[in-house]
């Protein structure tokens, strides 16, 4: 099988995020494989155990995303892409993202992609979808199991915590969701022979793009972080004056209800 | 001057990070209350490769050097300072020793194993009666036929109990000058005679198992002496020279861990209106902290620079132990200061922190020692 994992390198939520002008300050900010993506390699090796064939990951970003890619290779891929747009990108959405990954994907014919379900920096969840209906396959997203018989393939998905069964076939893209499995930690041989691993390195130029072609189609107008937790309140008194306190905090100071 | 690692080296850090961070420090309280060695995570530990990171793929480890070995070392001891004593002791002590002076057959039949994760060995050295003064080591091995036969007492073993094979210095006899002649043999965990103990009831690094040993009549063929039968002495020298690297790589994982802690409570706890981290006498020793375990971490990454260049590194690594070892004592006593009361709680765990800090002043050569070492090289 071809199979090919959309990777995205992205900041640590679990680490401090600061806001400099308007920009999330790369400064100390730890830089992670995103986590639904893992999801995503670990399957792909998976299925290139079961089944045969090859796992290529691939990421747009810049140079530093090289060490993601690496980990993605010493995790067991077998080849890695890197789309650095370092030198010919300012900014980019979803359509840039997509655009970039329609013309690499031409004349590839991949069995399956597998992305994350989303990116935990912008979150947006458009990528995969987007990029199967530019690809003209199927996908399914959020899955949480995936089994390939033959061209035919089932899948088991989240559906806000309910499971939808969906039988469809290859070529397929499908996203990642919690649950899909346990991705495993990078071992040292596997380290060891990352360096080893193809790691190729392309530029819009090498995919017959320029700027223009994939310029974004939405702006960023601001970005702020969630407003500080306040210390919250603790009600004294009768259990049935406490019950009308809330109720009457929900309704005028919350306004929840 | 380089100081950055290698994608490798830094790939290992973070890999090693997040399984000590998922894995161990969920269970590093427990571990510290029961006295309890994990061997699932050593299990773990092992499929993982950590266990083969300072040996060649031939001999079943995974071609790391020494620098990544540290940075293993240290994150494990970050979370879990007992685990990381056994990991230090398994490879450094039970292990090196091995690749250093074996030959092809002992290597074949006893490293690989080791290197894969698969067992554990152990290196017995100390004894009742023998400790910094090594030459004072009791043991005895006779050869009698085509078998030594070994009579002793060891102490403080590091993973005796859970291991495959105990690497034991016992005297062979003596030179012309009358003094003793020290070899070190290979002695399978299995062997009649070897009895192991484990009644240690100890002040920290209680994850990590310690055993007694005993030998009676033990009878091991004559070709498991370790390397040259005449310089045993030597050969634990040097092994010893190594494996205090990793003793103070894992001092400044738990002298990082302090500063870490320490740094988050300050940050939080509220004195007087404000943070406490906003007070200077809480700021000067977060400061001398943060500046200790940088100080540290870098000597100990020339001690290991030095070593895989095969340079000398004796007084490098006596450096590195010494500093690190009283660095982490002293981190983590501060953070146990900076925490107040809470610090003197076991849930906050920066007691733990100082009770496994003071284990590394005193195994593996005390700081004593360590000053005798540099004194020794200074030309003293």
């Amino acid at each position: 099988m071809n199979i090919y994992v959309l990777l995205k390198r992205t900041f640590d939520t679990e680490e401090k995020i600061a806001i400099n002008d308007g920009r999330i300050d790369e400064e100390g900010a730890e830089f992670i494989i995103n986590p639904y993506d893992e999801y995503a390699v670990e399957e792909a090796i998976n299925l290139r155990d079961e089944h045969g064939g090859e796992v290529t990951v691939v990421t747009i970003g810049e140079e530093e995303s090289e060490k993601q890619l690496r980990t993605a290779l010493a995790m067991g891929a077998d080849k890695a892409v890197l789309i650095n747009t370092e030198d010919d990108l300012e900014d980019g959405d979803q359509f840039t993202t997509v655009k970039i990954l329609e013309a690499f994907f031409e004349g590839k014919e991949a069995d399956i992609i597998l992305a994350g379900n989303v990116a935990i920096d912008e979150a947006s969840g458009q990528v995969g979808p987007r990029l199967a209906e530019r690809l003209d396959i199927p996908y399914v997203t959020t899955i949480t199991s995936i089994s390939v018989d033959g061209e035919t393939v089932q899948i088991e998905r989240d559906v806000e915590g309910d499971v939808e069964k969906v039988e469809t076939s290859l070529p397929l893209l499908v996203t990642c969701q919690q649950g899909l499995n346990e991705p495993r930690y990078p071992s040292l041989p596997g380290i060891m022979k990352a360096k080893k691993k193809p790691l190729e390195e392309l530029e819009l130029d090498d995919l017959d793009l320029d700027e223009g072609d994939v310029e974004a189609k939405t702006k960023t107008v601001d970005i702020f972080l969630p407003p500080e937790k306040e210390a919250g309140k603790v009600l004294e008194g009768e259990i049935d004056d406490q019950v009308k306190e809330l109720v009457s905090l929900l309704r005028n100071e919350a306004k929840v209800l | 001057m380089n100081f950055e690692l290698t994608k490798e080296q830094e790939m290992t850090r973070k890999m090693v990070r997040d399984f000590a961070e998922n894995v161990i420090q969920p269970r590093a309280i427990d571990l510290d209350v029961k006295a309890e060695f994990p061997e699932d995570i050593f299990k773990e530990m092992g499929k993982l490769g950590l266990l083969g990171i300072p040996f060649p793929e031939e001999y079943g480890g995974v071609g790391g050097d020494t620098i990544t070995y540290a940075l293993a070392v240290e994150e494990i001891g970050r979370v879990c300072g007992g685990t990381g004593l056994s990991y230090a002791a398994a490879v450094s002590l039970g292990s090196s020793p091995i690749y250093y002076f074996g030959t092809e057959d002992q290597k074949q039949e006893y490293l690989v194993p080791l290197a894969k994760g698969e067992g554990l060995a152990s290196f017995g050295l100390t004894e009742p009666n023998a400790g910094s003064d090594a030459g004072g080591t009791q043991t005895r091995a006779k050869l009698e036929g085509d078998e030594y036969v070994i009579n002793g007492e060891k102490s403080w073993i590091t993973n005796a109990g859970y291991a495959r094979s105990i690497t034991v210095t016992a005297v062979s006899g003596k030179r012309e000058d009358g003094k003793n002649i020290i070899s070190a043999f290979i002695v399978p965990a299995d062997t009649p005679g070897l009895t192991i103990n484990s009644n240690y009831d100890k002040m920290g690094v209680r994850a990590s198992n310690t055993c007694e040993i005993i030998l009676e009549d033990v009878r091991v063929p004559k070709e498991n002496i370790l390397g040259d039968p005449e310089k045993g002495f030597g050969q634990f020298l040097y092994t010893l020279d190594g494996g205090r690297i990793s003793i103070a790589a894992l001092a400044v994982g738990i002298a990082q861990a302090s500063l870490d802690r320490a740094l988050a409570y300050a940050k939080e706890r509220k004195q007087f209106g404000k943070t406490i981290s906003n007070f200077q006498a809480i700021q000067f020793k977060l400061a001398d902290m943060a500046m200790e375990v940088e100080l540290a971490r870098n000597m100990v990454m020339k001690a290991a620079w030095l070593k895989d260049q095969g340079k000398p590194f004796t007084k490098e690594s006596a450096y590195a132990k010494l500093f690190a070892s009283e660095t982490a004592f002293r981190s983590a006593n501060q953070a146990i200061q900076i925490h107040g009361g809470y610090g003197y709680m076991r849930e906050y765990e920066v007691e733990r922190y100082l009770r496994d800090a003071k284990l590394l002043e005193i195994g593996e050569g005390t700081s004593e020692i360590q000053r005798l070492v540099i004194a020794r090289q200074l030309g003293c």
